[in-house]
């Protein structure tokens, strides 16, 4: 069974694709969940139209759907998640508060999480402020370890108090009916049984069914909970930690997953350590309890090892114990450092200089005026680029000259173009979608002025530094005392990418030995290393990530292509794929096991346990880290050893997902009366106007929905794409998909041109009549929904509007990723006006719309009772 | 050429009575296409590479011939990708020998309404210039209650999912030096 939803994986992701035909050639069943019939669809058993920005309330459905009817993988979900958990009696459900949970806090819109924790003294008392947290998108750093919870909680194994997780759920997701998904995603009662009836029935202890996703559940207002919501369906039918079962993020870049590891995020240092906070962290005593979570169970129980190892790594013999190995060098955020907040910074006049590294903004974000308002707005800017790219043009040919808002001999913007070499060009790692680290061969020299991004920022960091060499100010200490000699080669004096690989590794200080394991991490300054979690990839001196062992001469899990962190690992939580005591659930589903002879954790993968442990291991009372995780918890970086169905602290829009209507829709949500997320992050600017929604009047002047995707011969703002002859070639053209009645209701033609217009922007294209775009009905009308490609732009060998452009800018709380999966917009038959007539015209519509100065949807709108009977409480 | 030669010489004769049944190797040979080479066997080196569009995976192999790149194709041995690239992967040969590529640094001066040349190293001295002046005018040393700031918010940096591990590290270290804090890149969108 694969589940295949907010991904086309076989346009986006062909040959990944691959591994689902030979699944569905084996007799898997395949489902896909789009707005959009797509070529997945095509592929699939099984295919379910979908009003883009509802799946929430269809997989509560599925989530409903198995505990009506008790199919839920019942060992393992008493077992490995926190199911049986009772929950504190202040908790209040969005059923009893029209849509959101105990907590609330209007004054800031954010939740006090008190409410939410488990019955227990001393649980997760919440570290930080939830505002700073949404600040601080601290729920990314999550990604790899528990929120904090205590471990000491307390049980009912058979799930019937009316407290503990499982009744809650139950309870949460009672009004998630077939008839409901059918009102609220516009899916058919009988399509909708057939994915739940498949799911449940392709799962348990023979059978293993896997989710898959990609940007359309990420890219939304309730992103996280989309996912979270994924994860509770595998959670209740045991499809976690085992073979064929698990929640696959299919990313979109070729080292996406590094550069959120090694991350390039203000938020985070490797290995998902928190940037430091100016209030929350002034020493470093402060930050590791920030982590640790003292008394807390599992492996970040260490995290003070792994912060100390990441200062060591940057600041070399400097930083010893009696400065807190340089903690003090640090910068400390204040609040929310994002790109989109530096992009209204950037037009506010704040910033002075920007760097995009392969990155085309102008072309690839939300609000493309935004964007390339911003950068008209700099001191300095330098892209760093194989092509010219819009990003780069954007004073030169950008939308903006033809209206008057950028004029060339008025805009300040000095601007770099610094040529990047290519992948053939330079050596180093990707990091693939499932964690998987490949070692680049150097094939060629790059040409001319062409440099990689590791000769570019040691030989910056090397200028500044010697610039620097005789200050004396206490500022410039960190880059003084960095440690920053990395052995260069060949005529451009290129820093070696091997030496760097190992000091992400880590090494033993005095001999420089590389370590093999995270766990030969030493906390006392006596080891360095600059990512934690990739400890291993240097193992004996070897680059681990460079092993080309072919495929057919090794076993299926192929452990000696590449390496995988942590440890090389392959699956994650692997000790799921076992039994409470250690055996497989089944033969056909065996993966890792106890070996009871042996005394020791074995199996096809590296077991994601302590090899010794065995499943008998019950932890003394009050202990902590690692020791207090016992033999048959699987989910070792939990505070509770359990898989989350209900999370009590650590995600910031509530304990459990709960279907919430985009930012901007043209739907009242059917649910609650609560329409929007009423946590999401919100950017009140004149720039980012937003349409209005229900329960707002005059939602009608932007009737339709719209969603973006990717085609196959295209990648990402089109910056490697458009510019490349074949591809250019098989995808010459923007356009914009609309279904037969869409077409007759606004007197579209095949071929011809349509704009659509939002109160950001108006962007034309060719119009493609197709019935892979279904009208949906929701409630008592019908809902049209439009498909375009986000790839193009105003450069490059192929031309065309970038679909972006419509978006205005609201976040997800937890990650502050932006909804650019769903809009409202009109459209009209025509090519669209141009220079002073297109801004007259979006006038017209904020007009019409009913605001002329920027407009917010209301964050909360519990107190209007213009429902129906099912919002009733 | 005697009649059996002549019938021999037909595809569909070889494809029924040879070892290419399918026709598509050995069977569908003209004399033509026989003689042949493959730019992948004349190669003077290969590197075993990874394509650099989605984060799927699929191993390459690079062929290169007297200094440049003349063939890049599926590795075989990949057990994520079996040899196999989609058409972007397949197209990346003309990726990385486009001759719309630039390989020499650009410079526009504020105002100006052209692009101008620069060498490399003024570039990058110009840069650190900036880089240096922008941090000073904008460096926070503590906050109103007097804990430590240490930083600038007058820099920006966007970018990395493209990126190399060890390119990323560099970036994240050295801004992490600098106090610069506002570093995203694609995983952000």
């Amino acid at each position: 069974m694969i589940v295949i939803q907010g991904s086309n994986m076989a346009e986006a992701h062909p040959v990944g694709f691959q591994w689902v035909m030979e699944a569905k050639r084996r007799g898997a069943k395949v489902f896909h969940v789009d707005p959009r019939f797509t070529r997945t669809s095509a592929l699939a058993d099984s295919y379910l139209p979908i009003r883009a920005g509802t799946d929430i309330a269809l997989l509560g459905g599925v989530v409903r759907y198995i505990l009506d009817n008790e199919l839920d993988f019942r060992e393992y979900v008493v077992s490995y998640t926190n199911a049986a958990t009772i929950v504190t009696e202040d908790y209040r459900d969005t059923e009893d508060l029209h849509g959101l949970f105990s907590g609330f806090k209007e004054e800031n819109a954010s939740y006090d999480q008190t409410s939410w924790r488990y019955e227990g003294q001393g649980q997760n008392v919440p570290p930080r402020d939830t505002e700073t947290q949404r600040e601080t998108a601290a729920g990314l750093e999550h990604e790899s370890h528990g929120a904090p919870v205590n471990g000491q909680t307390q049980r009912d194994e058979t799930l019937q108090h009316p407290r503990c997780v499982y009744q809650i759920l139950k309870r949460h997701y009672a009004r998630y009916t077939p008839e409901m998904v059918e009102r609220v995603c516009g899916i058919p009662q009988e399509k909708f049984l057939e994915l739940a009836e498949a799911w449940t029935r392709n799962s348990g202890r023979d059978r293993t069914g896997m989710l898959v996703y990609s940007v359309g559940w990420t890219q939304h207002s309730v992103g996280v909970q989309y996912i979270r919501t994924g994860a509770i369906i595998q959670l209740l039918l045991g499809n976690v930690g085992r073979p064929g079962g698990g929640v696959m993020a299919l990313r979109g870049h070729a080292s996406i997953q590094g550069s959120t590891d090694i991350p390039t995020l203000f938020n985070l240092l490797p290995g998902y350590l928190p940037m430091p906070h100016h209030a929350d962290h002034p020493t470093l005593d402060e930050w590791v309890d920030s982590i640790r979570h003292p008394g807390q169970k599992g492996f970040w129980g260490n995290a003070r090892t792994y912060g100390v190892n990441l200062l060591k790594a940057y600041w070399g013999d400097a930083a010893t114990a009696d400065n807190d190995y340089c903690y003090g060098y640090m910068p400390r955020m204040t609040g929310d450092h994002g790109t989109y907040q530096q992009v209204l910074d950037m037009i506010d006049g704040k910033i002075k200089g920007y760097f995009l590294l392969g990155q085309n903004p102008a072309v690839g974000s939300a609000h493309g005026r935004a964007q390339r308002l911003g950068m008209a707005n700099l001191d300095w800017l330098v892209v760093r680029d194989l092509f010219m790219i819009e990003s780069a043009t954007f004073w030169q040919n950008g939308p903006e000259i033809e209206t008057g808002e950028i004029v060339p001999e008025e805009c300040r913007t000095e601007v770099f173009f610094l040529p990047a070499a290519s992948h053939v060009e330079k050596e180093g790692s990707f990091t693939q979608t499932q964690r998987l680290l490949q070692w680049r061969e150097k094939a060629v020299e790059p040409p001319g002025d062409a440099r990689s991004e590791l000769w570019f920022f040691y030989h910056l960091g090397r200028i500044i530094r010697e610039r620097l060499a005789t200050s004396t100010r206490p500022r410039d200490r960190a880059l003084l005392d960095l440690n920053w000699n990395y052995p260069t080669h060949g005529p451009h004096a290129e820093p070696s990418a091997e030496s760097v690989l190992y000091e992400i590794n880590g090494y033993e200080v005095a001999s420089g030995r590389p370590l093999s394991s995270f766990t030969e991490m030493k906390d006392d300054g006596s080891t360095a290393g600059g990512c934690w979690i990739y400890t291993g990839v240097y193992e004996d001196g070897v680059n681990q990530a460079a092993r080309r062992k072919p495929a057919g001469e090794q076993s299926l899990v192929a452990l000696e292509w590449g390496w995988a962190w942590p440890a090389n690992r392959r699956i994650l939580y692997n000790r799921a794929s076992a039994d409470p005591d250690g055996n497989p659930w089944s033969e056909r589903k065996k993966y890792v096991w106890w070996d009871p002879q042996k005394a020791e954790w074995t199996g096809y993968d590296v077991p994601d346990f302590e090899k010794g442990k065995p499943p008998s291991y019950r932890p003394p009372v009050d202990s902590s880290g690692v020791a207090g995780i016992a033999g048959d918890d699987p989910f070792i970086l939990q505070g509770d050893g359990k898989g989350w169905l209900y999370a009590p602290t650590g995600v910031l829009d509530g304990p459990m997902p709960t279907h919430y209507e985009p930012v901007e829709s043209p739907v009242r949500n059917p649910l609650y009366r609560q329409q929007a997320n009423p946590t999401r992050k919100v950017y009140t600017h004149p720039i980012n106007t937003l349409n209005p929604s229900p329960p707002e009047p005059h939602s009608e002047v932007f009737p339709y929905v719209f969603t973006v995707s990717r085609l196959t011969e295209h990648h990402t703002a089109g910056g490697m794409s458009r510019m490349v002859r074949p591809l250019a070639e098989l995808q010459p053209e923007m356009f914009v998909e609309v279904s037969p009645e869409l077409a007759v209701e606004r007197g579209l033609d095949h071929l011809g041109w349509a704009y659509l217009v939002t109160t950001r922007a108006a962007i034309e294209a060719r119009v493609l009549v197709t019935d892979r775009l279904t009208p949906l009905r929701i409630e008592d009308r019908i809902i049209h929904q439009v498909w375009l490609p986000y790839h193009f732009g105003f450069e490059g060998l192929v031309t065309g509007e970038s679909a972006n452009d419509l978006f205005g800018i609201s976040l997800d709380p937890n990650v502050l990723i932006q909804e650019s999966k769903v809009g409202t917009c009109d459209v009209r038959a025509g090519r669209r006006p141009r220079g002073q007539e297109l801004l007259e015209l979006l006038v017209d519509y904020r007009r019409r719309s009913g605001d002329l100065g920027p407009h917010y949807p209301p964050q909360v709108t519990t107190d209007v009772a213009d429902s129906g009977r099912d919002r009733e409480v | 050429m005697g009649v059996r030669r002549w019938v021999e010489s037909w595809p569909l004769y070889r494809q029924l009575t040879g070892t290419d049944p399918l026709g598509r190797g050995a069977a569908a040979k003209s004399a033509g296409s026989l003689s042949l080479t493959a730019r992948t066997e004349t190669a003077d080196s290969m590197a075993r590479s990874v394509c650099p569009y989605c984060a799927v995976g699929c191993a390459q192999r690079v062929f290169v011939k007297d200094g440049q790149v003349t063939q890049i194709e599926g590795d075989p041995d990949s057990p994520i990708s079996r040899g196999r690239l989609c058409p972007k992967g397949a197209a990346s040969k003309s990726l990385v020998t486009s001759p719309f590529r630039q390989t020499t640094v650009r410079y526009r001066r504020p105002y100006s309404t052209q692009w101008e040349d620069l060498d490399l190293d003024t570039a990058m001295n110009m840069i650190a210039d900036r880089v240096l002046a922008a941090r000073d005018e904008t460096w926070e040393d503590v906050d109103d209650a007097g804990r430590p700031l240490n930083r600038t918010l007058g820099i920006s940096s966007l970018g990395g999912a493209t990126l190399d591990n060890e390119e990323n590290y560099l970036i994240k270290k050295l801004f992490t030096a600098m106090g610069a804090l506002q570093i995203e890149n694609q995983a952000r969108i």
